[in-house]
């Protein structure tokens, strides 16, 4: 059997009396898409922030390609080859294109330059960008334009770029398409195929079902605190994996079983 | 896919202001016979080169989203320091002028602190600091004036001559901080961390910038900055002064501010911010050739900063 890129086992984080995670189980295996879904409340965002770094979890455990790992931070979890498209907070709106990609992690000019006066290599970080951008086939006019200029599906795109230029091992982007129109969130859906297609796995949360129907090869279902299920999409109905995440219908042993007949026939299952 | 030269001078936050800055000069040189001199823009530069300076650290501020209001108050401390020291404490004139620096630099950690580790808002903290170094500037100099100063203090005063006109060591100190700083926001990964700190903290902070150091630093450097200011203050007037820089907190804003430096902060350059000191300096300079009475300067410039933020906000509704 392979073995899962990421995986966690039991993580536990309580928030005085609110639990956000419960024990919750989580598998990304080898070039796959995995969406995750779930209620809100359901600790979608806790679980992806104890993957990324952005919380310590109390318990359970985060094993990287099989191997047990600690993240302290997101810069942490960016070492390991972790990347995360955050929703609202993925660009710097004044600073270019190229300036973006490599913020963080910019090159220095070799020799005296880059050694004692700290100066930075822009041209060098122009090509590479143009380069990661072309690979994504992502069009701009300008690379030293101010991202503030470029439409909500360029910035994504930008985005996404630079979290599958840095990303080694997987990447996670939360709610990419959910402030995109139509024909953006077809341009990043695109996207998504395409970095999968490169061989980094990719972890989608998504509120949006058509998308994940669309795209994902396997969906992580989530509900209050834990995972619930995993189905692939093709074996399931959009109505019946609602119903999962609401708790109308409970997966037991591959079957699904109907706990709320009432939830299930409102939803026209039965 | 690199833009023309002409339309990136264009597109920079600093044309309008050169632009304005331009047709001052043009309209005070058609209007006046002493204006288009050597000596009067060596002038104008001294004139402008405390608050300017003043204005580096306040432009490192506010392009972090902060504002910094104790800036002139912390520069007549550290100017009261080095005075007294040399003076009457008798230290080494180079000593007295470290330990300013040293001082300043220590409020601008201070405010730094403050404002990372209490989250108090940079208005808040700068004003409370303000008053601070107000009253340690008068309860340390006994509110006297401090004179017969040690040469060292006075130098930056010396001037060279550049061909017929004489020029002071401490207008080109400034022009030189100005493009020392220009460089390090323009051409370092310090300063590209400085504007994307500016335009959103979480962005930074979830890109692996360290914002909480990047921030103390920033209120740091500017402190120092400020120390500089400071003596180049004294060297100008001769004199260690308690009441010296009172209203410069604000004059220093509104350099950056004419310098089309964003409030809001992540906008902006340093190199704006020289335009905009001497856009003032200009237009005080100017006005006194034709013979207009002072106030009507202030009401001017007054006009001009609102001109100026007015034009911000515009630019930026339309790029939203």
């Amino acid at each position: 059997m392979t073995t899962p890129v990421l995986q966690a086992r039991g993580l536990v984080k309580k928030y005085g009396h609110v639990t956000a995670l419960d024990g919750a189980d989580f598998d990304l295996m080898p070039g796959e898409v995995l969406a995750v879904i779930g209620d809100n409340g359901a600790g979608k965002t806790s679980l992806i922030k104890a993957l990324t770094g952005a919380l310590q979890p109390d318990s359970g455990e985060i094993l990287l390609d099989g191997k047990p790992v600690r993240f302290r931070d997101p810069l942490d979890a960016r070492r390991h080859g972790i990347e995360t498209v955050y929703q609202d907070l993925a660009v710097a709106a004044s600073l270019d294109i190229a300036t973006n990609m490599f913020l963080g992690r910019e090159l220095r000019k070799p020799g005296i330059l880059g050694r004692v006066f700290r100066m930075l290599d822009k041209k060098r970080m122009r090509e590479e960008s143009a380069k990661h951008m072309a690979e994504l086939k992502i069009g701009l006019r300008s690379l030293t334009q101010p991202v503030e200029s470029l439409s909500g599906g360029q910035r994504q795109g930008v985005a996404v770029a630079r979290a599958v230029a840095w990303a080694t091992n997987v990447v996670v982007m939360d709610e990419p398409t959910a402030a995109l129109g139509v024909k953006e969130s077809g341009q990043v859906l695109d996207l998504i195929r395409q970095v999968r297609d490169r061989g980094t796995p990719v972890v989608l949360i998504s509120h949006n079902m058509p998308h994940v129907f669309e795209i994902a090869d396997r969906v992580h279902i989530q509900r209050l605190g834990r995972r619930v299920a995993e189905i692939v999409p093709g074996d399931h109905s959009m109505a019946e994996v609602v119903a999962i995440m609401t708790g109308a219908i409970q997966m037991s042993e591959g079957k699904s079983v109907v706990t709320d007949k009432d939830a299930a026939e409102a939803i026209g299952l039965s | 896919m690199e833009a023309s030269l002409p339309r990136r001078l264009i597109s920079t936050p600093v044309a309008g202001p050169l632009a304005a800055l331009l047709l001052a000069c043009l309209y005070f040189g058609l209007n006046t016979d002493q204006f288009f001199t050597g000596t009067n823009f060596s002038l104008i530069i001294q004139q402008v080169m405390v608050v300017g300076t003043l204005a580096i650290g306040q432009t490192l501020i506010i392009l972090t989203a902060g504002i910094d209001l104790a800036n002139g108050a912390i520069m007549a401390f550290g100017g009261i320091v080095m005075t007294k020291l040399a003076v009457e404490s008798g230290l080494p004139a180079l000593l007295a002028v470290a330990a300013g620096l040293v001082v300043c630099a220590g409020f601008g950690l201070v405010n730094g602190l403050l404002v990372t580790r209490i989250s108090l808002p940079p208005f808040i903290v700068t004003l409370g600091m303000l008053n601070v170094a107000f009253a340690l500037t008068h309860i340390y100099s006994g509110e006297q004036t401090v004179t017969d100063l040690p040469p060292l203090l006075t130098f930056l005063g010396q001037t060279f001559q550049v061909g017929q006109t004489n020029v002071t060591y401490g207008s080109l100190l400034t022009i030189l901080l100005f493009l020392l700083f220009a460089y390090l926001l323009g051409s370092t990964a310090w300063g590209r961390h400085v504007y994307a700190l500016g335009n959103n903290p979480e962005v930074a902070r979830l890109t692996g910038i360290r914002t909480r150091r990047l921030t103390v630093g920033v209120y740091t450097l500017a402190g120092f900055v400020y120390g500089i200011a400071a003596l180049l203050l004294v060297s100008r007037t001769g004199v260690g002064d308690p009441q010296a820089g009172q209203t410069d907190n604000l004059d220093s804003i509104t350099a950056v501010v004419l310098g089309g430096t964003s409030l809001f902060g992540g906008r902006g350059m340093v190199l704006g911010t020289l335009v905009g000191a001497l856009i003032v300096g200009v237009f005080r300079n100017g006005l006194q050739l034709m013979g207009v009475p002072s106030i009507y300067q202030t009401l001017i410039t007054g006009i001009l900063v609102i001109l100026a933020v007015a034009v911000d906000q515009l630019s930026r509704r339309r790029t939203r």
